[in-house]
């Protein structure tokens, strides 16, 4: 109990939950912001790989950071075109097509990886965005360690959060995107154009995935490796429905589960005779119980993963 | 422009569409091969060489296509009744080491097929009820089951992983974690000598045709496609929807299971947490360029099984990384899945 | 007579093998009320959609005040003052009144959508019109006639000067009907012009000035609704005289169905509070009430495909409280299905594999778990026989085939939707499908006629009219549905067309 205490106090713990929580958050945004369209993206999986390696590949190569968080959110916008013109355009089942994506961005992701960067007995790496310090912030006992010593992107995803949250709620466009996963017909009768606006959300979305794909490469750690993404994709589409597709929920989510990843992550090393696997299990079975928890009272978008075709209903 | 549902399916369309939809597949990744620096139609041809160029070659891709024809008959299966199983991967695993951990001594008393048949049916019940839980979840509180399925593929990997450093492990395997062997009296005996080639070809094919009656003949096939295409009018017309999603999900399940146990009980002998290339999630690409046919998924195992093994040989041979396999693979599904819209839609001015 | 305010000309509008629109042309004036009329499927809805830039024409021209607009455009038609009240709202349930009716009137990019100014000009249009409604409340708690009126007030809030509305009677009862009708008198009087489509007659002469008649998608008559008749609309409606149905009057025999106390409780529009009826043999039980009131759950209940938390329904003494939809199979009671076009076939199975769905159990159609193919097909292409469905063989797609006879196939009538109609259970087969003509009158049967006030009742009938339960209901719950104008005896007609849509 002691033990655990003493890992909860500890500024080192809260700095890693705002780490963790870093990619599930620009994950979880831009899954809401597709589903709050209509469109389930189960692509994200595969885009996050493609964030991921774009981004650090597009730094390795010798631009600078910024630059490759641009890239990777390019390599996102991109295959959410993909996904957009296959669900939306075509009408396809989204949980077929985003299974595609995911595929297909992390195989391409590999092979790209394999294709242009020479890998050694140690995969290269780059020297990723480093923790800022804040005048003034940073000094401050435990909070400056805790919460104003991140890297950049860090605060960039929380200030999306703020900037999600007043587009989908304040915004003519929010209103617009939030009417054509309720009613895309309703939409198309005050002149606007569902089809647009599905596209235009599930790229936007996909551009969130793939930065949250890249924070790993470019900040969490320096290099890339198949699987690293490590189905937290998946994850966040269970936080989208655990979060009951609101941003400020989204965010809280993501920094509980990011709190309960830090606490085990130091539990394994505290805490001997558990199998290790069992704490490597916990995050995902965590997502299965946060599902069941929430999902009797979950109000889905009700047009979520309805196709829409004009003049077909 | 605009998309026009066509009255009838087009049968010559739905023929033709995985052929299109490779075509057009092969087409595209020769764009990436030649970033390579690589001749397309030179790493295509060794590709084939790779996959069938000679003996060895050949038993090795119909090695590899056994337990991609279960597991696409396991995603066809569920498909058909709109089953979003994603976890083959994990019912693999499952299905593997319930093999393993049984074959090792457990059986050892009964006679040899007796021992396999049992050995096999426990790990198609694992499997079962590794899918029953996420169709329960979806039936009961509306849960997605893709996301269901996606997250115990990490949580059963991790759990075969913890077996197999721990209660499983071999003692005699030099600190390498991976499980105790099945008894060697158990393993499949080869179908052609001197290859890794077993007699679970055989069961593949008699499974693949016993799946195909299943659907086209019975009453539960007729209600699963009922299930499927309307549940609101099946439901209406008395087919218990879910009573018969639960079954989908068992078969579906103890399918891909199935492939797990026969793998391991044929050329494997053992459990690793690496032992599936994702012969799980590769199952659903067989089953979409099937267009989810039984029988078809038979040819699409085959033609998966020959990429992966000939970009193995090609990738040694001209130096294209050997992960343009899962490429051609994801690229397939994507254009199959467009080619079949074009079965039952029509594109009209 | 001035130039008109909008006009049509030479509309034609194809839906693959259908032919929704042919060459319609028509006029609407300043201030004037245009009934449009026609049964379902002759066009209307299609027309006003393309009116509407939802549809582009394949044909045809579309000009307010002289312009023409550019087709398949919504966005055009709302500049250029159209507005439409669609059948089926297009308002989403979980988003506020305000949003619904705010959405697109403002430029996406705006930083701050401008709220305050857009609730005050709500009320004002409100109060203006005499359309009461909460801007701040939630859609899916709204009413259904609450929620018309946020449809109209949507149009309004966009300045439309010609106003369609859809159906705009289906979803109300006769009083809230009748306050519409006053309520679109009023605006005309304000300089709007209203074009509304019905298959009523009685509101088309109550409330137009001016009567346009559509039949199988084309102008058959145009009249000035001073100068005509019931009687005359209705023939030209349905193309030949109409004669009313008349029933001989036979006495009653004993109770079939009987239900005690019925009760449902969960969530919304799905409550049914005490709910007693019988249905005598021979009779034909009409049940009324605006909907959202309790008859979904009531027929899903008779269909064996909801329960009730509390009560008892009999059939022939027997307790059915706890039907299932095999049961009600095994039974012989007919049933279908509220929505047909969803829960009547399975369109992408084969003819013979919808006729034999539901009786899969059966020794006839299933031995040891195989289906009977051979018996199947037969039984298919003897009621494919039996009921001169053209051009279907057992093989077809049952999408390709009049939904109405796919669903004669698989046993229940389609002709007197939605009814729940209960047999002998000696005999599931026997007399059920002469209903076929639309008669739902079965010498020794009982049938049970559930309908929404959109139809029309079928007076002279002998059935006894009641309303879910006349103690717990809000509205009138009496009468035999709406007008004694008889639709139109053989529905048949219409549903086989909507292949395409309408």
């Amino acid at each position: 109990m002691t033990e655990a205490f003493d890992i909860l106090t500890n500024a080192s713990l809260w700095a890693a939950v705002l780490r963790i929580a870093t990619p599930l958050i620009f994950g979880v945004l831009g899954a809401l912001l597709c589903e709050r369209a209509g469109v389930l993206n189960l692509g994200i999986e595969g885009i996050m790989t493609m964030g991921a390696m774009a981004g650090w590949l597009a730094v390795y190569w010798g631009a600078g950071l910024w630059a490759g968080l641009l890239v990777a959110a390019l390599a996102g916008l991109l295959l959410g075109l993909l996904h957009a013109l296959l669900t939306v355009i075509l009408g396809l089942s989204q949980h077929v097509s985003g299974l595609g994506i995911t595929l297909f961005g992390s195989s391409l992701a590999y092979y790209l990886y394999r294709l242009w960067v020479q890998v050694g007995d140690l995969p290269p790496s780059i020297r990723p965005f480093q923790p800022l310090s804040i005048p003034g912030l940073s000094s401050l006992p435990f909070l400056g360690e805790a919460v104003f010593s991140q890297t950049a992107p860090t605060y960039l995803a929380l200030a999306l959060v703020a900037v999600a949250a007043w587009v989908l709620n304040r915004t003519p466009l929010g209103l617009a995107l939030r009417m054509t996963g309720e009613n895309p017909h309703a939409v198309e009768a005050q002149g606007l154009n569902p089809v647009m606006i599905r596209i235009g959300a599930v790229m936007a979305g996909s551009a969130l995935m793939a930065l949250g794909g890249a924070f790993l490469t470019m900040a969490a750690f320096n290099s890339f490796f198949p699987t690293m993404v490590q189905g937290r994709g998946w994850i966040c589409i269970a936080l989208v429905v655990f979060a009951s597709w609101r941003p400020g929920k989204a965010l809280l989510g993501a920094l509980l589960f990011a709190l309960f990843d830090a606490f085990q992550l130091r539990l394994q090393t505290t805490v001997s005779g558990v199998p290790y696997q069992l704490f490597l299990m916990a995050p995902y079975v965590l997502s299965i119980l946060a599902l069941i928890l929430v999902a009797r009272r979950a109000r889905v978008p009700e047009a979520l993963m309805q196709p829409y075709r004009r003049g077909e209903r | 422009m605009r998309f026009e549902r066509r009255e009838d399916v087009s049968l010559p369309a739905l023929f033709i569409a995985p052929f299109a939809a490779i075509a057009v597949t092969l087409v595209l990744c020769a764009g990436l091969i030649a970033m390579a620096g690589v001749n397309p139609l030179t790493a295509y041809a060794e590709m084939l060489k790779g996959a069938f160029g000679s003996r060895l070659s050949v038993t090795e891709t119909l090695t590899r296509a056994v337990p991609l024809m279960l597991t696409g008959l396991a995603a066809a299966v569920a498909f058909r009744a709109r089953l979003w199983n994603i976890g083959g991967e994990g019912q693999f695993y499952i299905g593997a080491l319930v093999a393993a951990g049984l074959g090792h001594d457990l059986v050892s008393g009964l006679p040899v097929p007796l021992a396999i048949a049992v050995l096999m049916l426990a790990s198609m019940a694992a499997g079962a009820a590794l899918l029953v839980g996420p169709a329960l979840m979806r039936l009961r509180f509306g849960i997605d089951e893709v996301v269901t399925t996606l997250l115990l593929n990490f949580i059963v990997l991790l759990f075969v992983g913890l077996m197999v450093e721990g209660p499983l492990k071999d003692p005699m395997a030099f600190g390498w974690p991976q499980s105790v062997p099945v008894a060697s009296g158990l393993r499949l005996p080869d179908l052609v000598p001197r290859s890794r080639l077993h007699v679970g070809l055989i069961l593949a094919l008699v499974v693949a045709a016993l799946v195909w009656l299943l659907q086209a003949r019975t009453v539960f096939g007729a209600r699963t496609r009922a299930a499927g295409l309307n549940p609101r009018a099946a439901a209406f017309a008395g087919v218990p929807l879910t009573a018969t999603l639960v079954r989908v999900a068992a078969l579906s399940g103890g399918l891909a299971a199935l492939a797990g146990a026969v793998e391991v009980l044929g050329p494997t002998g053992y459990v690793t947490t690496t032992m599936s290339p994702g012969f799980g999630y590769a199952g659903i690409v067989v089953a979409m360029l099937a267009a989810l046919h039984p029988m078809g998924v038979v040819a699409a195992a085959i033609f998966v099984a020959t990429v992966f093994v000939g970009a193995d040989a090609m990738s040694r041979a001209t130096g294209v990384p050997s992960f343009i396999a899962d490429v051609i693979m994801s690229v397939s599904f994507l254009t199959m899945l467009t080619a079949l819209l074009f079965t039952t839609y029509r594109l009209r001015r | 007579m001035t130039d008109p305010i909008l006009e049509l000309t030479g509309i034609t509008r194809r839906f693959g093998p259908l032919l929704a629109n042919d060459d319609i042309s028509l006029h609407l004036q300043k201030g004037e009320i245009l009934a449009l009329l026609g049964e379902n499927g002759a066009g209307k809805t299609t027309l006003m959609n393309i009116l509407f830039g939802h549809y582009a024409a394949d044909a045809g021209e579309v000009r307010v005040n002289g312009r023409a607009l550019p087709a398949g455009q919504p966005r055009a038609a709302i500049a250029a003052g159209v507005g439409m009240v669609h059948q089926h709202f297009t308002l989403a349930g979980n988003l506020t009144v305000t949003d619904n009716i705010v959405i697109g009137s403002e430029s996406l990019w705006r930083i701050d959508s401008r709220r305050k100014e857009a609730k005050a000009r709500i009320r004002a249009l409100s109060q203006t019109f005499g359309l009461p409604v909460d801007p701040d409340a939630r859609v899916g708690d709204l009413s259904v006639g609450e929620r018309q009126r946020v449809e109209i007030l949507k149009a309004l809030y966009r300045d439309a000067s010609i106003l369609i509305l859809d159906e705009p009677t289906a979803v109300l009862a006769a009083p809230e009907a009748e306050q519409l009708f006053r309520i679109l008198r009023g605006m005309t009087a304000g300089g709007l012009s209203i074009i509304f489509i019905s298959h009523k007659l009685h509101e088309v002469m109550a409330a137009s000035d001016r009567v346009t008649v559509l039949r199988a998608g084309r102008v058959v008559a145009e009249r000035r609704t001073s100068e005509t008749s019931p009687a005359d609309l209705a023939e030209l409606m349905v193309g030949r005289s109409v004669t009313r149905p008349k029933r001989a009057a036979h006495a009653l025999g004993a109770p079939v169905v009987v239900a005690r106390g019925l009760s449902v409780g969960e969530g919304q529009g799905k409550t049914l509070t005490e709910v007693d009826f019988e249905v005598h043999q021979g009779e034909i039980l009409g049940i009324v009430g605006v909907s959202g009131n309790g008859q979904a759950v009531l027929g899903q209940m008779l269909s064996g495909l909801a329960r009730p938390s509390a009560g008892v329904l009999t059939l022939e003494g027997r307790d059915i409280t706890r039907l299932t939809p095999r049961e009600a199979v095994r039974l012989g009671m007919g049933r279908v299905p509220e929505d047909r076009h969803a829960e009547g076939t399975v369109g992408d199975l084969a003819v013979w594999e919808n006729a034999v769905l539901e009786r899969l159990h059966e020794p006839a159609f299933a031995a040891r778990g195989f289906v009977r193919r051979s018996a199947a097909r037969t039984h298919a292409a003897d009621l494919i026989d039996r009921f001169d469905i053209r051009g279907a063989g057992p093989d077809t797609r049952t999408r390709l085939v009049g939904r109405q006879h796919a669903k004669a196939d698989s046993g229940p009538e389609p002709g007197c939707p939605p009814a729940l109609s209960a047999g002998q259970p000696a005999d599931p087969r026997s007399g059920r499908r002469r209903h076929r003509r639309r008669s739902c009158r079965v010498a020794g049967r009982a049938c049970r006629g559930r309908r929404d006030p959109d139809d029309f009742g079928r007076p002279g009938r002998g059935g006894r009219p009641v309303g879910p339960h006349p103690g717990h209901r809000q509205g009138p719950s009496f009468g035999a549905g709406d007008g004694g104008e008889g639709r139109c005896p053989d529905a048949g007609a219409d549903d086989g067309r909507g292949l395409g849509g309408a």
